[in-house]
C-alpha cells in the first residue's frame, strides 16, 4: 500500500463508519406500521426489518385475510434473502472507495449512498403491490388502494400511523457520512486538523 | 443582578402553581355538583353509603387491588372476585364441569382431571369448602391453590399460571373431609376427615360397639411438589385418629412450625337412628361439655414414616393410632363443646378455637402446650390411650364475644375477627401479647350486625404470617330481605367490611347464586403473576409443548386402523381441517391447537349433539376422544365469538354409517 495523507486516513475512516452504520442498520426496524382499533388498546405494530418482520406482524397478517391481503411475511422474499450480503457488499465497496480517487471514488460507494433510497422505493414498490393484489374471493372486498407509506391512514376500523424506524435513519447516516467527503478536493493536512474537530458534529446535526 | 432576577421569576412561577393548586382542590373539596347531590338525595343514601359507594367503585378499565378466591360449595368449582368491587372476575371448574371452560365435557385434558378417564365411577359435583394458597414462609405466594371435596374426599391443586385446574387426589381411605390448609412452605396440604368411617375402608355393620372399635378419623398430609406442580402421592402420609368428628384443621408457623391443629366434636361418638327413637346425631352429639383440640407434631411423623414405622394401607402410608401415640406425635387438649372453627395467629404463638356452642373464642398458648407436654400436664387419657392436656394448663384466654362464635382472622394492628352465627355478628377484638399490651389484651372491641348467619369470614392476607389489614368479607349463609326473591332457593350473600379504621363499616352486599361458597381468601393482586396466552402448542395438563400439536400447513388427517387422528389448528376465523369424514365404530381423536398468539383471541370447538366443548385460549392443544356411534352430518362450531366471521368458523363431522 502505498502512504496516505492525513485526509486519505480521514476519508477511509468515513467510509468505514458508513459500513458500519449500514452493518448495524441490519440488527434494527426500517420501518414501522402501527395499528390503532378500539379492540387493541395498546396498538398493533408491525416492525419492518431489512431480513424479516416482527412484532404484531401475526396478528396484522391475520386481520389482513379478512380484506385478501397477503401475509406481511411474504413480502419481499428476494430482497430479504439479500440483504445480508448485500449490506456487507455495498459496505466493503465503499470502504475500497475510500483508498481510490477519480470516479471510482464516487462510482464505489454509490450503492451505499443510495440505499435508504433504494429501500423506500422497494417498499413503496411492495406496499403498491399488497393494496393491489388482493385476493378477489377475501370476505371482504376493498377497491384496490395504495397503503400510506408515510404519515396517517385508515382502513376498515384500523387508523394506522407509517414512519421510518431506527435502521432507516441509521442508513441514512451512512449515506450522508460517505456524500460528506465527495464535496471536497483532495484535502491539505493543515485544514484537516481543524475540520477533523468541526465536522462530525455538523454531520450529527443534520 | 441576574441571580436575583432568576429568583424572582421562580419566586413567581412557584406562587402560580401553588395558586392553581389550591384552586383545583377547592373545587375538588367543595361541595358536590347538583345534579350528585339529588342523586344521593333521590336515592335517600347516607354520607356512610356514599363514602362506600366510592370506596367500593372501581371506574372502567381500572383493577382491583386484591383477588378473593372463593369455594363455591356444592357448585364444586371456584370463584374469583376483585376486591373492593366485589365483581366476579372468573369461575374455575374443579369438581363438576363448567363447559364455558371447556372443563369436563370432551377434552381429554380435563376428563383426566376429574377421573373420569379411569374406572372409578364418574362424580359430577363436588362440595367444595375451603380454598387454600400455597405459601412460602407462611405468606400466601400466588403459585398455586388448593380446595377440598367434603362429599368425595378428594383434594384439587389449581395452577395460578392459568387458573386452571391441574390434578385433584382421591383419598383412598377417607370417606369426608373438611378442608384443605397448606404449612408454611407448602410441604404439605392436610385434609383431615370430617366423619369417620371404618377403617380400612370396607363394610361394617353399624352400631356402637363396632363403630368405637373399626371406625376411625384420619389426618391426610399430602406431600406437594413444587416443581412438578403436584401433590406426590408416594410420599405422603396419613395418621390415624380417634373416631371422633375432626373438624377445621391450621398449621402451626414461625414458632409452632412443625405442628398442627384441628379441632373434633362428637366425642361422644354418637351414630344416630331417629327411626328406632334413638336420639338424632345433633343431641347424642352435643351431650358432653367438653370435645377435644387435637395438637399433633408433624415433622415428628414425618420422621416416623422417614424411619419406616407406618402400614400401607390402599397405597397410603399410615402412622397407626398407637404408634404416634407412643411417639409424642399426638395429643389432646379440652375445648367448650362441639367448638369449630380453629385458626392459628399471625405469629404462631396462639390457637383460636370458636365455641360455636359456646359464647367463647379459647385461646391456646402454644408455649404452654409445649410446657404442659414437657411436664406431662394430662388430666387423662381417652379411650384410645391418647393423652389429654389439662385444659388450664394450656388455654391463655377465653374471649366471651357472642353467640355462635365461628371462624376468626386477623388482621396487621393486633386484632382478630370472629363471626358469630347466632348473633349475626362480626366480633373484633384484640389479641393478648405482644400483639397488645396487657391492658388492652383479650378485649372485645366491637360488634358488626351482617345479614344474616355469617359462617366463615375472611380478611386481607388474615390467615398468614402478616396480614393485610383493610377488608374483610363475611360470608352469609342466609339473605332473608337482601335481595329481590329469585324463588325459594336464595342467593348467599357476601358482605364486603371495611376493617382499616378503629372501627368495622359495612360497605356492600354481592349475591351469590351458585352454591353455598363456605371459606374465600383474599391475596394481593400483584403476587398473583398469570399468563396472558399460552406458548403455541402448550398442553395444558403438562404446561409443556404438547407433541400432536399443530403447525400450520400440518394439518392432517391419519387412520391407523379404526383410530382417525385428526391434526387440526384453529384461527380467526377457520379450522383446518374443516372437514372430517369417519366410519360408524371409529374412534376419531381430534388435536386441536389454536396458533394465535393474540391476547383474548379465544377459540371454542363444539360438536352437535356430543358432549363436546373446548376452550382453547390462544396457543392451547387439546386432544377430544370420540367414538363414532351415530351415523349423520354433525357441524362442528367456534362456541367463542372470535370474530366478524365467528360463524362462519364450522365444519362438518361425517359418519358413515
Ligand atoms: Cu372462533
Amino acid at each position: 500500500m502505498k502512504a496516505k495523507t492525513r485526509g486519505g486516513l480521514r476519508q477511509v475512516g468515513l467510509v468505514l463508519g458508513a459500513a458500519a452504520l449500514l452493518a448495524a442498520s441490519l440488527a434494527v426496524p426500517y420501518w414501522q406500521l402501527t395499528l390503532y382499533a378500539p379492540q387493541y388498546p395498546g396498538g398493533l405494530r408491525a416492525l419492518v426489518y431489512l431480513t424479516h418482520v416482527a412484532g404484531d406482524a401475526q396478528e396484522i397478517s391475520n386481520l389482513n385475510h379478512y380484506i385478501g391481503m397477503k401475509a406481511l411475511d411474504e413480502a419481499a422474499p428476494v430482497e430479504r434473502a439479500l440483504a445480508i450480503p448485500l449490506v456487507l457488499l455495498f459496505g466493503a465497496l465503499a470502504v475500497v472507495s475510500g483508498s481510490r480517487r477519480g470516479p471510482w471514488r464516487w462510482l464505489l460507494r454509490l450503492p451505499l449512498v443510495l440505499f435508504p433510497l433504494g429501500f423506500f422505493a422497494d417498499l413503496s414498490a411492495w406496499l403498491w403491490y399488497y393494496g393491489h393484489s388482493m385476493d378477489p374471493t377475501a370476505p371482504i372486498r376493498l377497491e384496490p388502494f395504495m397503503p400510506v407509506v408515510l404519515g396517517r391512514g385508515v382502513i376498515a376500523q384500523f387508523r394506522t400511523v407509517a414512519q421510518f424506524h431506527v435502521g432507516f435513519y441509521l442508513a441514512l447516516g451512512a449515506s450522508l457520512l460517505a456524500l460528506y467527503d465527495l464535496r471536497r478536493k483532495e484535502p491539505r493536512a493543515a485544514q484537516v486538523r481543524a475540520e477533523s474537530v468541526a465536522r462530525p458534529a455538523e454531520v450529527a446535526a443534520r | 443582578m441576574k441571580q436575583r432576577g432568576i429568583l424572582m421569576g421562580l419566586a413567581v412561577v412557584a406562587a402560580a402553581v401553588l395558586a392553581v393548586s389550591l384552586a383545583g382542590q377547592a373545587q375538588r373539596a367543595g361541595t358536590l355538583p347538583a345534579d350528585v347531590q339529588s342523586l344521593i338525595e333521590a336515592k335517600g343514601l347516607t354520607p356512610d353509603q356514599v363514602r362506600a359507594a366510592i370506596q367500593t367503585y372501581v371506574p372502567p378499565g381500572k383493577y382491583d387491588e386484591y383477588l378473593m378466591f372463593s369455594s363455591a360449595g356444592q357448585g364444586g368449582q371456584v370463584l374469583v372476585f376483585g376486591i373492593p368491587s366485589m365483581r366476579l372476575l372468573r369461575v374455575i371448574g374443579v369438581f363438576a364441569p363448567e363447559p364455558w371452560q371447556g372443563y369436563g365435557v370432551g377434552s381429554e385434558e380435563t376428563e383426566t382431571v376429574l377421573g373420569w378417564r379411569s374406572k372409578d365411577p364418574r362424580l359430577a359435583w363436588g362440595d367444595t369448602h375451603h380454598p387454600a394458597l400455597s405459601e412460602t414462609n407462611g405468606e400466601y405466594d400466588g403459585k398455586w391453590l388448593f380446595i377440598n371435596d367434603k362429599a368425595g374426599s378428594r383434594i384439587a391443586v389449581i395452577d395460578l399460571r392459568d387458573f386452571a385446574t391441574k390434578q385433584i387426589v382421591q383419598n383412598p381411605n377417607a370417606v369426608s373431609n373438611h378442608g384443605a390448609v397448606v404449612s408454611p412452605n407448602t410441604e404439605y396440604v392436610l385434609e383431615v376427615t370430617q366423619y369417620a368411617g371404618p377403617f380400612p375402608f370396607r363394610y361394617v355393620p353399624l352400631t356402637q360397639e363396632n363403630y368405637n372399635r373399626h371406625f376411625r378419623g384420619l389426618a391426610t398430609f399430602w406431600k406437594f411438589d413444587r416443581g412438578k406442580g403436584r401433590i406426590d402421592v408416594s410420599k405422603s402420609f396419613q395418621i390415624e385418629l380417634p373416631p371422633y368428628w375432626q373438624d377445621l384443621a391450621d398449621f402451626g408457623k414461625l414458632e409452632s412450625h412443625g405442628w398442627a391443629f384441628w379441632n373434633s366434636f362428637n366425642s361422644e361418638r354418637a351414630i344416630g337412628g331417629t327411626l328406632e327413637k334413638k336420639p338424632p346425631v345433633e343431641i347424642g352429639a352435643s351431650a358432653r361439655d367438653m370435645d377435644y383440640l387435637h395438637i399433633v407434631n408433624w415433622k415428628r411423623a414425618e420422621e416416623l414414616v422417614a424411619q419406616g414405622k407406618y402400614q400401607v394401607v390402599n397405597g397410603m402410608k399410615v402412622i397407626r393410632l398407637k404408634d404416634a401415640v407412643e411417639a409424642g406425635i399426638l395429643y389432646l387438649a379440652p375445648e367448650p363443646k362441639s367448638p369449630h372453627g380453629l385458626d392459628v395467629a399471625p405469629r404462631g404463638d396462639y390457637i383460636v378455637v370458636g365455641g360455636k356452642l359456646d359464647p367463647n373464642a379459647t385461646v391456646y398458648s402454644f408455649r404452654k402446650i409445649q410446657e404442659a407436654i414437657r411436664n406431662k400436664a394430662f388430666s387423662g387419657r381417652d379411650d384410645y390411650g391418647v393423652p389429654i392436656l389439662k385444659f388450664d394448663a394450656v388455654v391463655a384466654a377465653q374471649v366471651k364475644l357472642g353467640l355462635g362464635p365461628l371462624h376468626t382472622m386477623f388482621d396487621d394492628k393486633g386484632n382478630a375477627y370472629t363471626s358469630l352465627f347466632l348473633d349475626s355478628a362480626v366480633a373484633k377484638w384484640t389479641l393478648g401479647p405482644p400483639y397488645n399490651p396487657p391492658d388492652r389484651a383479650w378485649k372485645l372491641v366491637q360488634k358488626l350486625p351482617v345479614q344474616y348467619n355469617i359462617g366463615h369470614l375472611t380478611a386481607v392476607e388474615g390467615d398468614t404470617v402478616k396480614p393485610g389489614g383493610k377488608y374483610l368479607v363475611a360470608l352469609n349463609k342466609w339473605s332473608v330481605d337482601q335481595y329481590r326473591n329469585v324463588g325459594p332457593l336464595l342467593p348467599q350473600n357476601f358482605q364486603l367490611i371495611d376493617i382499616s379504621g378503629e372501627e368495622m363499616k359495612l360497605l356492600s352486599n354481592t349475591p351469590i347464586g351458585i352454591g353455598e361458597p363456605h371459606l374465600a381468601q383474599i391475596i394481593r393482586m400483584d403476587r398473583v403473576k398469570s399468563w396472558e396466552t399460552y406458548p403455541v402448542g402448550t398442553n395444558p395438563l403438562t404446561m409443556r409443548p404438547d407433541p400432536n400439536a399443530t403447525k400450520p400447513g400440518q394439518q392432517r388427517i391419519v387412520r391407523q386402523g379404526r383410530t382417525v387422528h385428526v391434526y387440526m389448528t384453529a384461527m380467526r376465523s377457520h379450522y383446518v381441517p374443516d372437514r372430517v369424514r369417519v366410519k360408524r365404530g371409529d374412534t376419531v381423536v381430534f388435536h386441536i391447537t389454536n396458533i394465535e398468539r393474540t391476547k383474548d383471541a379465544i377459540h371454542g370447538f363444539a360438536i352437535d349433539r356430543h358432549n363436546v366443548n373446548l376452550s382453547l385460549e390462544p396457543g392451547k392443544t387439546e386432544t377430544v376422544v370420540l367414538r363414532a356411534e351415530r351415523p349423520g352430518v354433525y357441524p362442528f362450531y367456534c362456541t367463542e365469538f372470535c370474530s366478524a366471521l365467528h360463524l362462519e368458523m364450522m365444519g362438518y363431522l361425517e359418519i358413515e354409517p
